[in-house]
């Protein structure tokens, strides 16, 4: 009888050992193997930058030329002045745009406007000099001149003649001198434009959708392909100094642009490439021409045979420069309204530009075969520069009336027109950024079983600290490095985003999840499970047995 | 042993991004309006580019139609203009070169093979066992290792209409890829909803050609996403006629009937989407197409099909020039000239005499090892332990 009693005493103390082992040390265990690990990620920081407010600070320093105002009003005219505006875009993300303005005055315009044009204002800043309007300076017509570096001239209207007080004075100037701002650094479209990828895009201004459309996207670098298409070279030996050109007129541009991106160039030159569209005859100009609705036709049977740099996935922008063969010569391009397009250039959105040069003035009917032909690439980068700059965003739309933009010099590119791009670049890289980061810790946050790396959480940090860097250099009007940090932004929350280990994960739903562990658990806890039922019913029987006693 | 099955089971159901609830916050919308003239058609579609990812998920030589299937929308869409480098070609096996091919080298989709689908320029980016469910969700997702090549991407932006196709066997809710493991349409919609969040895409056009087709786009709930399915729920899709010399299956109906309706569109058709909804009718097909369009936003009827098969490209005439008055350096051509040499491309002076390398000497390894242990084991205890004194 007590061997029995001892058998059971030692059975009840292994089941509950066993119990006690397997919940103390069992579950604990199996809980931490079957963890993933996760790293920790700055989420609230994400989620205050998600509201994304954005101030944009631009410095703009107004110099009144003599004769515009009068030598009492002279020294009342205040040091500075802040202009605050704000736009809401789409509700979710503000816009509040600080002008301090310096008013400051100037005897004489002429030794200024030299002085300004050695000097180089910092990037983002503006010179707007007020000028009489009796001034000799500009031309009778235009009110505005838009310089090359980060300068205006502005005509003094008319109403102002000189007797009126200070305060009309300033009032009748902050809208000229806005629009001006909105020339030259941004406006209120081209912001929201940069915001495309968040904001709603009303349709109402055709320009801007085509503007939108055309221009890449921001991207860390850009690859640029100058092809040489030669379908004739048994008419045409042709010659082009593509390095001599690339160096003179292209890399000015791209230098110029290097804080936006990085741009690798090559070239290439490709035999019995024909265009897929036939070109018609036109018996009245005795000129071969393509109409403006067949050029969409031209672009595919040629994209094939172009090529690309396999290692990069940077955006490619293809340049080809066509010479007709000698039966097709010479071929022009004819706009909607069968009128000959002065450039003979076309260029496709998002893709490049095509420039047809006719070579037939250099040969006679009778010259022998294959003909050497120098091209002349002055006249062949001054259209694939007007391209490119269209391509790469820099070109905006018509100015206002009475405003007359310089020229662009060497470079291709203003001063001003860099600092427009770098802008709208800066609030594009914010923007995409921001998305990025806040998907990627939304998708992190929701599904509970993919594996975060510490390289990951690295990025995400850096990218975190690199937008709140950017947003402040925005906000403190250093347009340098808004961009620079923006742009290590972009690369952080991409490398982050597209990390090819954010794929392996282990799904399971649920009745695959029961089908696995059931088989492994359910034989091991039944017995532990029936045993401890028994000890407690026979615990419960002995306290009945007892309780009759006790009574 | 019981681990190891499981842990087998485990590693061929690599499943990811399940029940993500829903798109955060509101759906971004795109409004385009439709201008009469003829500028608008550079506004009414909204894309400048045009990629393709075509994938066929089944092997074995019975499946042939589901290679021919594929093959087949991947002329239409070179013929209409979508270049090689846009295409990204998923082939799971390959029947032209298939040791049972009595016509080696060429895969027909019509019976007495009127058409060689394969041609002479096919591009597969994605061949045989590379095609797996990771991998066709890593293209989707953009998620590939920095080493992959530019013509294994899909490179789209956010103006770029994507068609996807995909055939093979599937069920109700999952597509069989390779015989071994599926994709469910949850997962899809998740990638389809990863692609939207990172703008990937304008418009996506999805095609699916399995049995119980439509089962696959039930769960999208990303914008801009239309659907075409080749069957219901319940339903099986079917394969055309059989070819005696080639002795298998050559195409699937549904796909037989639209490429005889894109052998009909040329780069300038005006066709559009609603015409492409009545391709195989119930008649032809025996089961029923299906398709969805509520997720996108402009009305299919204003949709052309080369929206998405073909890749016509908006043009604009360049108006401006930049006078540029520099002469180019003439210097720098001289000096050009003699950086033209030839790189040797491997030292093969220095191969041919060559002494073969000393191999350091290793401890001979565990196999001859064990070997050895057992034969002396052996013989000791035959002949017993007392022998051991003569060895050692």
């Amino acid at each position: 009888m007590a061997t029995t009693e001892v058998e059971r005493r030692r059975g009840q103390l292994a089941a509950l050992s066993i119990a006690a082992v397997v919940i103390i040390v069992g579950v604990p265990l199996w809980w931490r193997t079957t963890e993933t690990y996760r790293a920790w990620l700055p989420v609230s920081q994400i989620k205050e930058l998600a509201k994304l407010q954005l101030h944009l600070s631009a410095d703009v320093e107004v110099v009144f030329a003599r004769g515009t105002v009068t030598p009492e009003q002279q020294k009342k005219v205040p040091l500075t002045q802040t202009q605050n505006m704000e736009h809401r875009v789409d509700g979710d993300s503000f816009n509040a745009i600080l002008t301090p303005m310096r008013l400051s005055n100037s005897a004489s315009v002429e030794a200024d406007l030299s002085l300004h044009t050695l000097s180089e204002s910092p990037s983002g800043s503006l010179v707007v000099y007020v000028i009489p309007e009796s001034s000799s300076l500009l031309p009778q017509n235009v009110d505005v001149y838009i310089g090359q570096r980060r300068t205006a001239l502005l005509r003094i209207g008319s109403q102002m003649r000189v007797g009126k007080t200070l305060e009309q004075l300033l009032a009748h100037m902050e809208p000229r001198i806005k629009q001006v701002l909105h020339v030259m650094s941004f406006s209120h479209t081209d912001i929201t434009a940069a915001l495309s990828n968040r904001v709603r895009i009303s349709p109402g201004n055709k320009e801007s959708i085509a503007d939108s459309m055309r221009a890449f996207k921001s991207s860390p670098g850009y690859e640029i392909t100058f092809s040489l298409l030669n379908p004739d070279p048994k008419s045409h030996r042709l010659h082009w100094d593509i390095e001599g050109a690339v160096e003179t007129y292209i890399q000015p541009l791209l230098t110029k642009l290097s804080p936006v991106a990085n741009f690798s160039i090559d070239s290439q030159t490709l035999y019995y490439a024909m265009l897929g569209v036939n070109p018609r005859f036109d018996s009245s100009r005795s000129t071969y021409t393509l109409n403006a609705d067949s050029l969409a036709h031209v672009i595919n049977p040629v994209e094939a045979r172009l090529g690309s740099n396999a290692a990069s996935s940077n955006p490619v922008l293809n340049f080809l420069l066509y010479i007709p063969d000698a039966h097709h010569s010479p071929l022009y391009i004819h706009d909607h309204k069968k009128q000959q397009v002065p450039t003979n250039a076309f260029h496709s959105p998002r893709w490049g530009g095509i420039m047809v040069y006719n070579v037939n003035e250099f040969y006679e009917v009778d010259t022998v075969f294959p003909v050497d032909i120098n091209i002349d690439m002055a006249k062949v980068m001054g259209v694939f520069l007007a391209q490119l700059r269209l391509l790469l965003g820099v070109q905006s739309s018509t100015p206002p009336p009475g405003f007359l933009v310089a020229p662009c010099g060497n470079a291709g590119l203003a001063d001003w027109e860099l600092d427009r791009l770098m802008w709208s670049r800066s609030v594009e890289n914010i923007a995409t950024a921001t998305t990025t980061i806040t998907s990627l810790a939304q998708l992190l946050d929701q599904i509970g079983n993919i594996v975060i790396n510490d390289n990951i959480a690295q990025q995400v940090s850096s990218a975190v600290t690199s937008l709140q860097l950017a947003v402040s250099e925005l906000e403190a009007g250093n347009l340098g490095f808004a961009l620079q940090y923006s742009k290590e932004a972009i690369l952080s929350s991409e490398r982050a985003f597209f990390d090819p280990s954010l794929l392996h994960l282990l799904y399971f739903p649920d009745d695959q999840k029961f089908a696995i562990y059931i088989p492994l658990f359910l034989p091991m806890c039944v017995p532990i499970l029936l045993s401890l039922l028994k000890i407690v019913s026979e615990a419960r029987q002995k306290h009945r047995e007892k309780k009759p006693k006790k009574d | 042993m019981y681990f190891l099955l499981v842990y087998m089971y485990i590693k061929n159901h690599v499943y990811m991004f399940p029940d993500l609830l829903g798109c955060h916050g509101k759906c971004r919308r795109y409004l385009f309006c439709c201008f009469q003239d003829r500028a608008g058609q550079f506004f009414s579609s909204g894309h400048t580019n045009n990629w393709a990812v075509l994938v066929c998920t089944s092997r074995f030589w019975f499946n042939y139609r589901h290679v021919a299937n594929t093959l087949s929308v991947y002329r239409s869409v070179k013929r209409l203009g979508i270049p090689d480098s846009h295409i990204v070609l998923m082939l799971a096996d390959d029947m032209a070169c298939n040791h049972r091919n009595p016509k080696p080298a060429t895969v027909f989709s019509h019976k007495n093979m009127e058409l060689n689908v394969y041609g002479d320029d096919v591009e597969v980016d994605y061949r045989g066992y590379e095609v797996t469910v990771e991998n066709f969700l890593r293209i989707l997702t953009g998620r590939l290792p920095p080493s992959t090549p530019r013509s294994k991407r899909l490179l789209s932006d956010d103006r770029s209409n994507i068609l996807i196709y995909l055939t093979g066997h599937g069920g109700n809710g999952f597509l069989k890829f390779q015989d071994s493991e599926e994709i469910s349409n949850v997962e899809l919609a998740d990638a389809f909803e990863q692609m939207w969040q990172k703008r990937r895409y304008n418009e996506l056009l999805f095609i699916i050609d399995t049995c119980q087709g439509a089962s696959m786009y039930e769960r999208f709930y990303s914008p801009n996403l239309m659907a075409l399915a080749s069957s219901q729920v319940g339903e099986d899709s079917l394969s055309h006629q059989p070819d005696l010399a080639i002795g298998v299956h050559l195409m699937d109906r549904y796909t037989f009937y639209l490429l005889e309706f894109l052998e009909d569109i040329h780069p300038a058709s005006k066709t559009n989407m609603n015409d492409l909804f009545k391709v195989c009718p119930k008649s032809q097909c025996v089961s029923t197409p299906g398709h969805r369009t509520d997720l996108f936003l402009r009305d299919p009827g204003s949709v052309l099909i080369t929206d998405f098969f073909g890749s016509v490209r908006k043009v604009e005439l360049t108006m401006e020039t930049i006078n540029l008055t520099d002469p180019i350096d003439a210097e720098s051509g001289e000096l050009q000239k003699e950086m033209h040499t030839y790189a040797d491309q491997l030292p093969v002076s220095e191969i041919i005499h060559q002494k073969p390398k000393q191999k350091d000497w290793h401890p001979p390894d565990g196999f001859i090892l064990g070997l050895w242990t057992l034969i002396l084991l052996v013989f000791f205890q035959t002949y017993g332990v007392k022998h051991l004194k003569h060895i050692f």
